[in-house]
């Protein structure tokens, strides 16, 4: 029991240290499919270094809550990223979210980066944080749908059964997992801010989502923020790659299994970055109201994951 | 007469509150009387409710009482059982809330024109009313209880009624409030005609053909619907709940709209016959409907009393779900799911008491101290009165459902009880459940947004108004109300195995079956089915939350001594932002307006005045004004210009008619 809690923790804080490695990954196979050199891979750690150590200034305006918000933004983020199953199921950090808890808790991150845009008082934040919930509140039920369809197949809502599940179940492909694995890649575009929802590289103001939001901070709190934010990256696309690809994650506790768990799932997530550059080096930013038909598209494929669940799959 | 502690503390309640209602007559000659002597009566009035309400479930049983009042064949019957034990409880701590913060906010009135003694004697019987209702165990009484309650708050509504806007207000709420009680009346008609009495007893006895029993279940659910405010019976709610005092706004969307849910589950569990699958359907159905509809007019809204009141028709939708859910489970046997489901319904029952009592209280403090309803108009209010200011975000955070906060155990629960739709072995009903999910997911992310717009307009960022930079801390009294519901908020949302714990014995008394697993694994966990379908630990999240954020904070704090230095907030290089350049909360909802447009009737006009200044208008209505109320209005308007006829003025054609009605009652006497 304490060895499960032990390595709990491990992948949390591995969670937390190798976020800013998928990000510098991706950034580097975007630069070099646009024939750019492009920054180390390393780069983001060396920023989030830089950040943390520079002075940090707060407008006058800002209430206490604008100081406070970073940090449970970062924790709320990192908690949810903590109850993915990253190397190695059954861990106790399963049991205590499942994965409504997981969306909570992200939503609760998001909560507070919207009313910290709001905070200062200047028009790009409130039109951050407009955008933001707009953006939320219909990838939000879409996410749910995905996971719902996993769960209602598992009869579980914890993300370790879901996996299970899948491992004993073999390869059966199965219609709803489609659906939902479609459902599942949309959200993550648009929640992680990636192309074709929101650029992560633009600081043009009026296309900005995410960036509007964070305009005003500066230091550790830009740093927290922006840490939470390559969190949230890694936790899609573990998500992802783990909850329809489980292969390779550690069933035991051995030396042995947790090491392949980490290998298989660091390969996956490599991969998946490369399939992520390639789509956002070909594809183009949509104007912010093609975002929800976009969405909506995520939400019926969510919706008939979950159909074709209950339809044709239930009782056969 | 050996009676019980708990329904004799009941029965103080009831007194406490006919008391603070009597000693509000000497209000006029006295104003200092309501807020040193009519508040503290109801709040104690509270007090007693909540420990009769917790010792009957912490006990169990349940206690009847008959008093000699009423009618001479028909007696009072009183009875306090679990179901009434958690509204009683409900009651008790909403009011408890109001009577620490009334006495502070009623001086604002004291210098007002408006009659004290309306105010404080209406708020001791409205009390009354509610209380009686959910102790009633005959239908005679459970009427004579839900009408004075009705009046009652009637006439809080009308309280300002100089405003013209006030008046047509009430007299919506009153027009629907009596179409609704004809309903449960007529429903209660049906129930005691096969019962061959009006007391609950009998009723519970009588045994219903399927096709009266579903006659009963329409007439109750219209009836009590129409009070719970659902889609499409909602229209008096968002009009009547804002123009109340905010301490009644609080008790009328915190308490009263919850009597309608304990009147409903009374009827439909209880005291009718066997559950049909389809009641189910429809709750899920009007459930959605409610939730969806509110949540999308409450984003719309600048009002911010209006706002909360949408939001009421939201939440009770939630609820509603959750009961369709019970009673889908019910009818297909599988009782543990309907268990959990009704403790789903319940426990948001509970919560949507806290957190909107919460809020109502919150808007009420601004208006005090800020003159102000309108979002447009506020700004920075943080600042200028930090402990509203705190309770208020954990008003918003509970009703976001965001975890660890209460309003999320609800949510999650039912969406357990949701995800076990596959147990059910037909494929339609397996495939509704899932959309009702559906929308209740998509109603969680538009509340989210909702409250993100009312908190980030009104508390942060900067006062739009000069009365609104003016605006300064409540009273202590004030605070105290506000953060003894806020403090709930947050144990409920942190310990909810105990919680269910302690609702579940409601379940095991409706239908036979508690949901004993849920706090099986101990207080740390709950698991409402098993631990490996779902477990989720409330009380760790907030350990771990607090953990890491806590050593982040003393390792930043460590390290750096500098504290962060305060500049300007980031202009692009032009003019200082001023205020006005802020987003508001009508451009906030603007890309959710766009993207909904179709459910919502938008006028939208820009013109440009004499002055040569740009003016932007918008007007956002409820279709269903158009669909539905103004050709009821207007087809019960013709009916009664036809019926108008009969109004001759002559006496025998007067006496005629009596004379034939007459004939045609014993007719239908003698045939029976």
């Amino acid at each position: 029991m304490l060895s499960a809690w032990l390595i709990a923790l491990l992948q949390a804080l591995l969670c937390a240290a190798l976020a800013p490695l998928l990000v510098g990954w991706v950034r580097k196979v975007k630069a070099r499919l646009q024939n750019r050199r492009g920054a180390p891979v390393l780069q983001p750690y060396s920023d989030l270094r830089k950040l943390l150590y520079k002075e940090t200034r707060v407008a006058h305006t800002a209430s206490p809550l604008f100081r406070i918000a970073p940090y449970i933004v970062f924790v709320a983020t990192w908690l949810a990223a903590a109850t993915v199953p990253l190397i190695a199921l059954d861990l106790p950090t399963a049991q205590i979210a499942d994965i409504i808890v997981l969306v909570g808790l992200l939503a609760l991150a998001r909560f507070f980066l919207a009313l910290a845009g709001m905070d200062v008082g200047t028009a790009f934040g409130g039109m951050g944080a407009s955008r933001e919930m707009m953006v939320s509140a219909l990838a939000e039920p879409a996410l749910l749908l995905a996971v719902f369809t996993l769960a209602m197949t598992a009869h579980s809502t914890s993300l370790a059964s879901v996996m299970q599940h899948h491992l004993t179940d073999g390869f059966l492909l199965r219609p709803s997992y489609l659906f939902a694995f479609g459902a599942l890649i949309l959200v993550a575009l648009a929640e992680c801010g990636r192309i074709p929802v929101d650029n992560p590289a633009t600081h043009l103001e009026l296309t900005m989502i995410h960036e509007a939001m964070i305009l005003e901070y500066t230091g550790r709190h830009l740093a927290l923020m922006e840490w939470a934010s390559q969190l949230k990256l890694l936790l899609y696309g573990v998500l992802v790659v783990n909850a329809f690809f489980p292969w390779g994650v550690a069933q035991d506790f051995g030396p042995l299994a947790l090491g392949l768990g980490l290998v298989s799932v660091a390969l996956k997530l490599g991969v998946l970055a490369v399939v992520l550059a390639v789509g956002e080096t070909v594809l183009a930013k949509m104007r912010l109201f093609r975002v929800p038909a976009f969405l909506n598209l995520a939400l019926l494929l969510g919706l008939l994951g979950l159909l074709s669940h209950v339809i044709l799959e239930v009782g056969t | 007469m050996s009676a019980s502690p708990a329904l004799l503390l009941a029965f103080l309640a009831v007194m406490l509150g006919l008391a603070s209602s009597a000693v509000s007559l000497f209000a006029d000659r006295q104003p200092r009387v309501l807020r040193l002597m009519a508040m503290p009566l109801v709040g104690l009035s509270g007090l007693a409710a909540l420990t009769a309400g917790l010792l009957v479930l912490i006990q169990g049983g349940s206690f009847a009482l008959t008093l000699p009042l009423g009618l001479p064949w028909l007696p009072w019957h009183l009875r306090l059982d679990a179901l009434s034990g958690v509204f009683l409880a409900v009651i008790g701590l909403v009011t408890m809330a109001v009577g620490l913060y009334g006495p502070a906010y009623l001086r604002g009135f004291e210098q007002g024109r408006d009659s004290l003694v309306a105010l404080g004697g209406f708020t001791g019987l409205f009390l009354v009313g509610m209380l009686l209702v959910v102790l009633a165990d005959d239908a005679f009484l459970f009427m004579v209880a839900w009408e004075l309650m009705s009046l009652a708050s009637y006439f809080l509504v009308a309280f300002q009624h100089e405003q013209p806007a006030n008046r047509r207000a009430a007299f919506l709420y009153l027009l629907m409030a009596h179409i609704g009680g004809l309903a449960i009346l007529l429903g209660f008609g049906v129930l005691a005609a096969f019962g061959g009495g009006f007391d609950f007893d009998a009723m519970r006895a009588a045994t219903l053909s399927p096709g009266w029993a579903s006659v009963a279940f329409a007439l109750a659910f219209l009836g009590f619907g129409m009070k719970a405010g659902l889609v499409p019976m909602h229209a008096w709610l968002p009009e009547a709940h804002p123009v109340a005092p905010s301490h009644i706004s609080a008790l009328m969307s915190g308490v009263m709209l919850k009597v309608a849910v304990y009147g409903f589950i009374r009827v439909v569990l209880d005291l009718n016959g066997e559950v049909q699958w389809f009641w189910g359907l429809v709750l899920l159905a009007v459930g959605s409907v409610s939730a969806l509809m509110g949540v999308l007019f409450a984003l719309m809204q600048t009002d911010l009393k209006r706002l909360l009141a949408y939001s009421s028709v939201e939440n009770l939708g939630i609820i509603f779900i959750a009961l369709g859910l019970a009673l889908l489970f019910q009818a297909k046997d599988h009782v543990m799911l309907a268990a959990l489901a009704l403790v789903a319904a319940l426990y948001h029952v509970i919560n949507h008491a806290l957190f909107k009592g919460l809020l109502f209280l919150g808007a009420g403090a601004i208006l005090h101290s800020a003159h102000e309803r309108d979002l447009e108009q506020m700004g920075g209010l943080l600042r200028r009165m930090p402990w509203t200011g705190y309770f208020f975000l954990i008003g918003c955070l509970s009703i976001s459902a965001l975890p660890p906060f209460n309003g999320f155990v609800s949510e999650w629960l039912t969406f357990q009880a949701a995800l076990q739709a596959w147990q059910l072995d037909s494929g339609v009903l397996r495939s509704l459940i899932p959309i009702a999910s559906a929308v209740l997911a998509l109603t969680g992310a538009l509340v989210a947004a909702t409250f993100v717009k009312v908190y980030g307009v009104a508390f942060l960022g900067q006062a739009r108004s000069r009365h609104v930079r003016r605006a300064r801390a409540v009273p202590f009294g004030m605070r105290l109300g506000q953060g003894f519901l806020a403090v709930l908020c947050v144990l409920l949302g942190v310990l909810p195995t105990q919680v269910v714990h302690l609702i579940e014995p409601v379940s095991a008394q409706l239908l036979g079956t508690g949901i004993p697993q849920a706090s099986a694994n101990g207080w740390l966990w709950l698991t409402p089915i098993s631990s490996d379908t779902a477990s989720y630990s409330a009380p760790l999240s907030v350990f771990a939350l607090t953990l890491i954020a806590g050593v982040a904070i003393w390792w930043f704090k460590r390290r750096t001594a500098r504290r962060a230095k305060r500049c300007d907030p980031w202009d692009c290089g032009f003019a200082a932002p001023t205020p006005r350049m802020q987003y508001t909360a009508t451009a906030f909802a603007q890309p959710v307006r766009r993207v909904f447009g179709l459910l919502f009737e938008i006028e939208e006009a820009r013109t440009t005045g004499e002055d040569g200044l740009q003016r932007y208008r918008l007007r956002i209505a409820d279709r269903l004004w158009g669909w539905l109320y103004t050709p009821v209005a207007r087809g019960v308007e013709s009916a009664a210009r036809r019926v108008v006829r009969l109004q001759s003025g002559n006496v025998r054609v007067y006496l005629g008619w009596t004379l034939a009605t007459l004939l045609v009652l014993l007719w239908i006497i003698s045939g029976a």
